[in-house]
């Protein structure tokens, strides 16, 4: 049967029945792209686009970052550099300062020192002399008394005397000293007359 | 019983009655299987075929996959949103946007529907079981073809305003005036008749006769093997046609579908910018 509706049949010519079934099937497909699937994709390419564009700026944005951060490290490492530089010419002023202070005070102690010495060496001469002129005082005394026989046995008789010989003695030696040896004029204590 | 299985056990029964009267080719009768339904409803008749059954499984099909590929969709698509999203991209960039013009995109989805409902249908032609497309039916692209014909009609209308635009058709700009007596018949028949017309034909038509290969090639194979003399060499190169136009059949149905598609592009295009 189906043979004698085809023959009657023009294939251009179609049923409306199917015409409206082709209409529905369409129109369903059309609602569902329309509302839903377009809308998703049309979603979709934006968010992606907005991925992309975002990522750009971002990296755009950390770059000038990085840039910024480089500059300021730049920066800061020209300042350390002048300051350090600065620190090491104070530390060699002050090094020198340091140096030249240590040499003054190496100085002045050298002078101390030698001046002490020269004090002590003088105290100990004067006390030599002291020693030795009393020695030498007992012992020409006692050598006089031997070579005169006679005892001089009073003491502050003895002293007067041997004190006056030296004194005299001084007194020859000084005149011709007095001229700039100051050597033995110094050391001759003034407290004795 | 489909109407190729019909023809089928006429080749076969043929063999049986060891009839002279030869291979019975196929014919019109393939495209009118027997109703698996019929009813009246305001006066219209609708008959349920398989046919019929092939255009809805289609479609949901075509419908549901396009859903799926965009049910959770992502900025890095998964391998199905992927699939999905070139198909869609093909229509939108290339179609939408490249050949309708840079105000092409709000066309994207209604190009879209087109371009994957003929394609889901297309593909019944070489689905096993199925093996008919609905487009094969004249009623299906004709109907695609009468909404494009409104809708570039409308949207005509809609950019350039109807005075400009019919004057524009009836008249075509920088035609000596002796010409449009020439020029405006042509022109009035192209715009509104040919164009539409054309349209539904042509996807039609490929499908119509892709199917009436495939059946020819595939019945004659058949037949072949169940005769004597040169079957034996005739048989196997039936049988490869069958298998080969097949395969040239796929192409056929990704072509019209991508040609339907941009031609109505290009028309939408004439339609939103006068470029004449």
């Amino acid at each position: 049967m189906s043979i004698l509706a085809a023959e009657s049949a023009n294939p251009l010519l179609p049923p409306l029945g199917e015409i409206i079934i082709g209409l529905i099937a369409f129109a369903v497909v059309m609602f569902v792209f329309f509302k839903f699937i377009a809308p998703r994709f049309e979603q979709v390419f934006r968010a992606r686009r907005e991925a992309i564009e975002g990522g750009i700026e971002r990296a755009e944005a950390m770059q000038a970052e990085a840039k910024a951060a480089l500059e300021q490290y730049r920066a800061q490492l020209a300042e350390a550099r002048t300051e350090a530089a600065q620190i090491r010419d104070q530390a060699r002023a002050e090094g020198q300062q340091i140096l030249e202070e240590l040499r003054t005070q190496a100085q002045e102690e050298s002078a101390r020192i030698v001046a002490r010495g020269e004090e002590q060496l003088a105290a100990n001469r004067q006390s030599v002399i002291n020693e030795l002129r009393g020695q030498i005082g007992a012992l020409a005394v006692d050598l006089a008394g031997r070579v005169v026989g006679e005892s001089l046995e009073d003491e502050s008789r003895r002293r007067g005397t041997v004190d006056r010989f030296l004194d005299d003695l001084d007194g020859m030696s000084g005149g011709g000293a007095s001229d700039g040896r100051t050597g033995s004029t110094v050391f001759v204590p003034g407290g004795d007359r | 019983m489909t109407s190729s299985a019909l023809a089928l056990a006429g080749v076969l029964a043929v063999e049986e009655s060891g009839g002279g009267d030869g291979f019975q080719a196929p014919g019109l009768s393939e495209f009118y299987p027997e109703p698996i339904a019929e009813f009246s409803l305001l006066g219209v008749d609708f008959a349920i075929t398989r046919i019929t059954l092939g255009l809805w499984f289609a479609t949901l099909a075509m419908l549901v996959f396009m859903v799926m590929t965009v049910r959770r969709p992502q900025i890095v698509p998964g391998k199905l949103q992927f699939v999905g999203e070139s198909g869609y991209s093909l229509v939108r960039d290339g179609i939408a946007r490249d050949v309708v013009g840079p105000r092409g995109i709000p066309f994207a989805p209604f190009l879209a529907s087109l371009f994957f409902f003929i394609l889901a249908n297309n593909f019944m032609s070489i689905l096993p079981l199925a093996q008919i497309s609905p487009m094969s039916k004249f009623a299906f692209p004709l109907v695609l073809a009468l909404i494009c014909w409104v809708l570039y009609i409308y949207i005509g209308i809609r950019e350039q305003g109807a005075g400009k635009y019919f004057k524009d058709i009836l008249f075509l700009p920088g035609v000596p005036k002796a010409m449009y007596v020439l020029v405006t018949p042509i022109e009035i028949l192209q715009n509104f008749i040919v164009r539409p017309f054309t349209l539904a034909v042509r996807l039609f038509a490929n499908m119509f006769a892709g199917h009436m290969l495939l059946v020819v090639f595939s019945l004659g194979a058949v037949y072949l093997f169940s005769r004597d003399n040169f079957s034996i060499v005739f048989g196997p190169i039936s049988a490869l046609m069958a298998i080969v136009m097949t395969f040239f059949e796929l192409l056929v149905i990704f072509l019209q579908a991508y040609v339907f598609t941009v031609l109505m592009g290009t028309y939408l295009n004439g339609s939103i910018e006068a470029e004449h």
